[in-house]
């Protein structure tokens, strides 16, 4: 009897319980991953969502990496196991090549996941597929500036495992129809966008409109100078672009220049907010409360984990807050290319003894100072001790191969400094090898150079200047050259030079200049020289002499295929009435021996044979 | 323990009859080597500067097997016995391509059995003939003429013509210690063309310099070069 209530019992439980099916059963949700409805049913989450595709784009230079800005002769880098970069003779067919289509895929999930989404409010999901779409094309143009023509990849592709993927491989689209994809892209979203944003980091209609002024002058540029390469192209124009495209495309970075110009895009200016002109320009990227330049930036924030070593591993080294720091060196080629006051361009007068070390970089470009830690100048209220040594009476010179080292003057019986603390001494990494340190991005806030606190400084990758710059190029491109120098004049007049350019004035060589003045280390000097197919000649492979480097500066073909120094010496001799003061010399660093030689092969990077043989419908670079 | 003892010299009974055969292939043994020349002249380059590809047929990958001429024109290749295709990509090589069409270069075809000779027979611009360098007080003296090879309608000018000394072999525009230029336009007579450099103090000093002379075709990235010749003072 008992049995049969507990068998009663026992059958009636599995008739509760083992209803569910088995399929069901097993089908549980799990706990630790969202669906698509889950991940975009709260505005924040989705936020998120976006910002791991922030974090992702891509950039060529980036105070994330300091050796991302230490080519192309603009810099020597002083670090030990980075020499290479000015050994080697070239550059690899490889360099600066990107294939992330794991990105684009992820933007496009982005996209259709969220326009797919119902629970988000219409506003929010305009606006984050907008964003989306803004990286996504912000995406294409970095790929076209490295690699030309890319497969335009739009949606999320899925394979269906029969076997045969070839419905997947799609070809190179021509070089123009990317751009065409950039700046429509662009026009669909520019109004759906806010204008007058806070938060730079996101895109913003300003920051679209920068975009398209830029795209659209590297297509025209790519269209109108191509014609003086015709080897690099291909016959189906995946690289390349046909010259009559050119007008349409400087009419159109000059119209979406002109509508950040004009601030339909909101309240953008130039910054102008310190006295003191290259103070001014270094606080341009320092500036982050109330700063009307920048458009679009990729912001750090202290303690929150997204910061970065930008000050640490590129301050002056002596008495640093860590035992670092000192390696961005920019060479003399970019230093004096920096104009006088008077428009000019000349190089330094080494023939003279000046008295403070500063005096020779006087009355030139607010900017250089702005750029360059120059000798003679201070770092966080701390003089920078770059000097090479004493010249003696007989010309003789008395140096030290460490920091600071110490030696006997002839007539005298104690030791003394004979070499600054932060250099010139060769193969000394950390030295100003070059004769000088870095500004651009260097923090001034206390515990920047400490690797546990980092910089929150931000980059900027679109900013009004470079809005400025491109009106101008495109309106001279289109002939239109005295609205031209009516931009590039307030560029100019904002570091100083307040003789305006006339019409006459204004050439290519100019443009080209004013460009490497204003925007060095911000991620242009590749892709310029590039876009004018004067890559070959500025870095032709031929070691450059003395002669090479003092003649032509300020014209955009001039060789610079070595970084160059400038050491200043103090004078001892008791005799003369110049005793102490300073003299300077022009110097190779030691570690200099390759020649930077940029080939036909360069101007469009290597796709690899992995990628072409995966997708033969891939074809190859020209010159390679 | 008597049967775990049987188990593992039955184990180590199998593993010795069949793993004595290696699993892995010969290393490739087929050495292809040869030149390029311009009626059997050898052509004279820069050292890593003038590429080629070599394909094999029959793999499902297109990866090529890439390599550099030497600075004498020269190039060797270790490779498996099988069919190949030598190709040069367009736009290398101080030499006309040869392309098939539009942007597709042309390839030869090599069959490899053995150790193989394969010369490379290309059509130069300009060749350097009759180069005569030699060391007088302190300067390397140059003469040469310049024969201008391909005249039709895709002749290209002569961009300079350069004289290099350098302190190893390796000479050229990016390895020299010391070079003179004449641009193209100042060249009044091709047939007879001398160049002087100065030789600049070597340290560690040694009484040798090497040279050769380098023309730059114009819109034509390699130089052609003469032979390096080597010079005792």
């Amino acid at each position: 009897m008992k049995k049969i209530i507990q068998i009663i019992i026992l059958a009636s439980i599995l008739q509760t319980v083992a209803c569910k099916k088995d399929s069901e059963f097993l089908d549980e949700p799990p706990t630790s991953i969202l669906t698509n409805e889950q991940a975009f049913k709260d505005p924040a989450q989705v936020l998120s969502i976006l910002a791991n595709l922030y974090n992702r784009q891509l950039d060529i230079s980036s105070v994330k990496d300091w050796v991302s800005m230490a080519d192309f002769s603009e810099t020597f880098p002083s670090e030990n196991g980075r020499s290479n970069i000015v050994q080697r003779n070239s550059w690899g067919f490889g360099e600066w090549s990107n294939w992330d289509y794991g990105y684009i895929r992820d933007l496009n999930l982005f996209i259709e996941r969220a326009t797919a989404a119902t629970t988000l409010s219409e506003t929010d999901k305009t606006r984050f597929v907008s964003e989306a779409r803004f990286l996504r094309a912000n995406f294409y143009f970095e790929l076209v500036k490295r690699m030309g023509g890319v497969p335009l990849i739009t949606k999320s592709l899925l394979y269906d495992f029969g076997g045969d993927p070839t419905y997947l491989q799609e070809p190179r689209a021509k070089e123009s129809a990317v751009y065409d994809f950039v700046l429509s892209e662009g026009d669909a979203i520019k109004d759906v966008l806010p204008a007058n944003l806070n938060d730079k980091s996101r895109a913003s209609k300003g920051a679209v409109l920068a975009m398209q002024s830029r795209a659209a002058l590297y297509a025209g540029s790519i269209a109108k100078y191509g014609v003086s390469t015709p080897q690099v192209s291909l016959p189906g124009g995946e690289v390349g672009i046909p010259a009559d495209a050119a007008n349409a495309y400087f009419t159109k970075a000059l119209n979406a220049a002109q509508a950040i110009i004009s601030g339909s895009a909101g309240a953008y200016a130039l910054y102008k907010s310190k006295p003191d002109l290259s103070e001014n320009f270094a606080s341009i990227f320092i500036d982050k409360g109330n700063n009307p330049e920048s458009i679009f930036i990729e912001d750090f924030k202290l303690k929150s984990g997204k910061v970065h070593g930008f000050t640490q591993v590129n301050q002056p080294r002596f008495g640093a807050e860590e035992e670092e720091g000192g390696r961005l060196n920019p060479s003399l080629n970019l230093v004096q290319s920096f104009e006088k006051l008077d428009n000019t361009f000349v190089p330094f007068n080494t023939s003279l003894f000046y008295t403070n070390q500063i005096d020779i970089f006087a009355g030139r470009d607010a900017r250089l100072a702005g750029t360059v830690i120059l000798p003679g100048t201070t770092f966080k209220s701390r003089a920078v001790d770059i000097w090479a040594g004493y010249q003696l009476a007989d010309g003789s010179i008395v140096t030290g191969d460490d920091r600071g080292a110490q030696k006997t003057l002839p007539g005298t019986s104690n030791p003394v400094q004979v070499v600054g603390f932060d250099g010139p001494v060769n193969n000394k990494e950390f030295t100003a090898q070059s004769g000088f340190y870095i500004r651009k991005y260097q923090d001034p806030a206390a515990g920047s150079g400490s690797r546990g606190t980092g910089s929150e400084l931000p980059f900027i990758r679109y900013r009004y200047a470079e809005v400025l710059l491109n009106a101008a190029e495109a309106a001279f491109e289109l002939g239109q050259t005295p609205l031209a120098v009516g931009y590039i004049n307030q560029v100019r007049a904002r570091a100083g030079l307040v003789i305006p350019l006339t019409a006459g004035d204004l050439t290519f060589d100019r443009i080209v200049h004013e460009r490497r003045a204003e925007l060095s280390f911000e991620g242009h000097v590749l892709f310029d020289k590039k876009r004018w197919r004067i890559a070959h000649i500025v870095w032709d492979g031929t070691k450059m002499t003395e002669a090479d480097l003092l003649g032509n500066i300020g014209k955009a073909t001039k060789r610079s295929s070595q970084p160059y120094g400038l050491w200043s010496y103090k004078l001892y001799n008791p005799a003369s009435p110049n005793n102490g003061k300073w003299i300077y010399k022009i110097v190779l660093p030691g570690l200099v021996t390759g020649a930077n030689r940029f080939q036909f092969g360069n101007y469009y990077s290597l796709i690899e044979d992995n990628i072409r043989a995966n997708n033969p419908k891939i074809v190859r670079q020209p010159n390679q | 323990m008597k049967i775990i003892r049987q188990y593992i010299l039955f184990v180590v009974a199998c593993l010795s009859i069949w793993s004595c055969k290696k699993d892995n292939y010969d290393a490739p043994s087929s050495t292809l080597s040869g030149k390029l020349v311009y009626k059997g002249e050898a052509i004279g380059l820069e050292y890593d500067r003038v590429p080629f590809q070599l394909y094999q047929y029959g793999f499902g990958k297109t990866g090529s097997i890439n390599g550099t001429f030497t600075p004498e024109g020269t190039y060797t290749s270790l490779l498996f016995n099988g069919d190949y295709k030598l190709v040069i990509p367009i736009g290398q090589g101080p030499f006309k391509n040869k392309i098939i069409s539009a942007g597709k270069p042309d390839s030869m075809s090599v069959t490899i059995n053995g150790n193989q000779t394969f010369d490379i027979e290309v059509e130069p611009y300009y060749m350097i003939r009759t180069p005569q360098i030699n060391v007088a007080s302190g300067k390397v003296n140059g003469t040469f003429k310049v024969e201008k090879i391909i005249t039709d309608v895709t002749a290209k000018d002569i961009e300079r013509v350069q004289l290099f000394i350098n302190k190893t072999n390796f000479v050229s525009g990016a390895d020299n210690v010391a070079q003179t230029t004449i641009n193209g336009a100042a060249i009044t007579d091709p047939n007879n063309i001398s160049m002087s450099v100065t030789i600049p103090s070597i340290s560690p000093a040694q009484n040798y310099v090497f040279a050769r002379i380098g023309l730059k075709v114009k819109d034509v990235e390699d130089m052609i070069f003469s032979p390096v010749v080597k010079l005792t003072y």
